[in-house]
């Protein structure tokens, strides 16, 4: 498959991907939080959207976002 | 038609070892190098003087002497045997999660090194080569006869009963090391049938540490194993290491007696050289250099195999001219490691399905060549 058929799979109920393009609802994604792991006690930090950026637990304004869930395939050479 | 001694045949066969030169290295056995003899290679002649010997046959090491062949024939048997037997190992990796130090590539590529086991009816008979598909062709799909399917699923966590002052990583958390053991094997179609439990596919050494982890680290990710040659990728070989010497010999010319003796024996690994007292008769006989030295020691020659000859003896100069080295050119000592697919000795045996195939396969072709 070539880089430009891929189409980038989105978690949620309504996908904004693809033939749905023009009826985006914006209010479902904001009630999803997104995951960051905190840089000082790599706790994840649940955030929404507008939220302050701060870990919960200690306080760190550091936070770094988590590693792709697509799964990558690799030769074992 | 002359016809060569015995003696003259077996001083043929023996490559020359000296302090710093070897000499006749290559054989002579063939047709016209010899004027006036014949040495036209026959089968009988062949089957006559070929000998297999055995020293050794555990399943991952076998030890074993093939006699009377010649070096082409014994080198395509290791060849062969590194290159062209099949085995299994695990080709791709499909990473959902790795947040280990260790990156995604270099974790695939060590999970590719691991050599593993199972079911030797299902490895060899059940399981097909899976067919790469080249440019532009089509996968030829992933079935239960050319895929085996391994997962691999662990995340370190802080371990809550851990002593206060601990400072061992194994102890503090659960899961700091990852081990081949932490492989699973998951069983597609008929796959069950023939690796089902000790036929499973697991690793041959279960403590091989894959990666280290820190409470919050996790991997996650499936593999699919391929049947593999050496040739293609050095994970496929079955052996781990299959190699041949030639059979030393040792030739004591002149007495060497007393305190020479023991420094004799002391120039080779233990076992090669035996110390034996002269006896009343040797030392009656004349000219046999045993003259008066009744009862003193002697070097004798025990068993040459094991010699690894380093030569030492040849350093020094009260042994010159009384000892010959040389290595039996059609004497090959093979040496067999398995990595755990194969047992030892059928990785030999199979090499010679391979090599009989490729002649046949030759004849084909040369008879169309003449056609």
């Amino acid at each position: 498959m070539s880089r430009e058929q891929y189409q980038v799979p989105t978690g949620g109920k309504d996908s904004f991907g693809g033939a749905s393009g023009g009826g985006t609802n914006f209010a479902a994604e904001v009630h999803a939080p997104i995951f960051y792991t905190c840089g000082d006690c790599a706790v994840r930090v649940p955030l929404e959207k507008g939220a302050p950026i701060r870990c919960q637990k200690c306080g760190a304004r550091v936070l770094y976002k988590e590693r792709t869930k697509r799964m990558v395939q690799f030769e074992a050479r | 038609m002359k016809h060569p001694s015995q003696a003259e045949i077996e001083r043929r066969k023996i490559v020359g070892i000296n302090a710093e030169t070897v000499t006749d290295n290559t054989t002579t056995d063939y047709p016209g190098h010899w004027p006036g003899e014949n040495h036209e290679w026959n089968i009988d002649t062949f089957r006559d003087n070929f000998q297999v010997e055995f020293h050794q046959n555990d399943p991952l090491l076998a030890s074993f002497s093939l006699i009377g062949v010649d070096a082409s024939i014994a080198n395509a048997f290791r060849r062969i045997m590194i290159a062209d037997v099949p085995s299994l190992a695990i080709e791709y990796v499909f990473m959902a999660n790795n947040t280990s130090v260790i990156q995604d590539e270099v974790l695939a590529h060590r999970l590719g090194l691991i050599p593993f086991k199972g079911g030797r009816e299902g490895l060899h008979k059940f399981l097909k080569w899976y067919k790469k598909p080249a440019d532009g062709d089509e996968d030829p799909g992933n079935f239960d006869y050319n895929t085996i399917r391994m997962e691999l699923n662990v995340e370190c966590t802080h371990n809550e009963n851990a002593a206060e002052d601990e400072e061992d990583p194994n102890k503090l958390y659960h899961h700091a090391n990852v081990y081949a053991s932490d492989i699973k094997f998951d069983p597609i179609g008929r796959q069950s049938q023939y690796f089902s439990g000790e036929n499973a596919i697991t690793p041959v050494n279960p403590d091989i540490l894959i990666a280290k982890l820190r409470p919050g680290q996790a991997i996650e990710c499936s593999m699919h194993m391929h049947k593999g040659a050496g040739s293609d990728h050095a994970k496929f070989s079955p052996v781990a290491t299959a190699s041949y010497r030639l059979m030393p010999t040792i030739d004591i010319l002149q007495p060497i007696l007393g305190a020479d003796a023991e420094k004799f024996s002391k120039c080779f690994p233990r076992g090669v050289i035996g110390l034996e007292k002269v006896t009343r008769r040797e030392a009656a006989q004349k000219g046999s250099g045993y003259e008066g030295h009744e009862g003193e020691l002697k070097a004798v020659v025990k068993d040459p195999m094991r010699d690894t000859v380093s030569r030492e003896c040849l350093r020094h100069a009260e042994f010159k001219d009384k000892v010959k080295l040389g290595r039996r050119r059609d004497h090959f000592i093979y040496s067999i490691e398995s990595a755990g697919q194969w047992e030892s000795d059928a990785i030999f045996l199979e090499s010679i399905a391979h090599l009989k195939e490729k002649c046949r396969k030759l004849e084909g072709q040369i008879v169309t060549m003449v056609r």
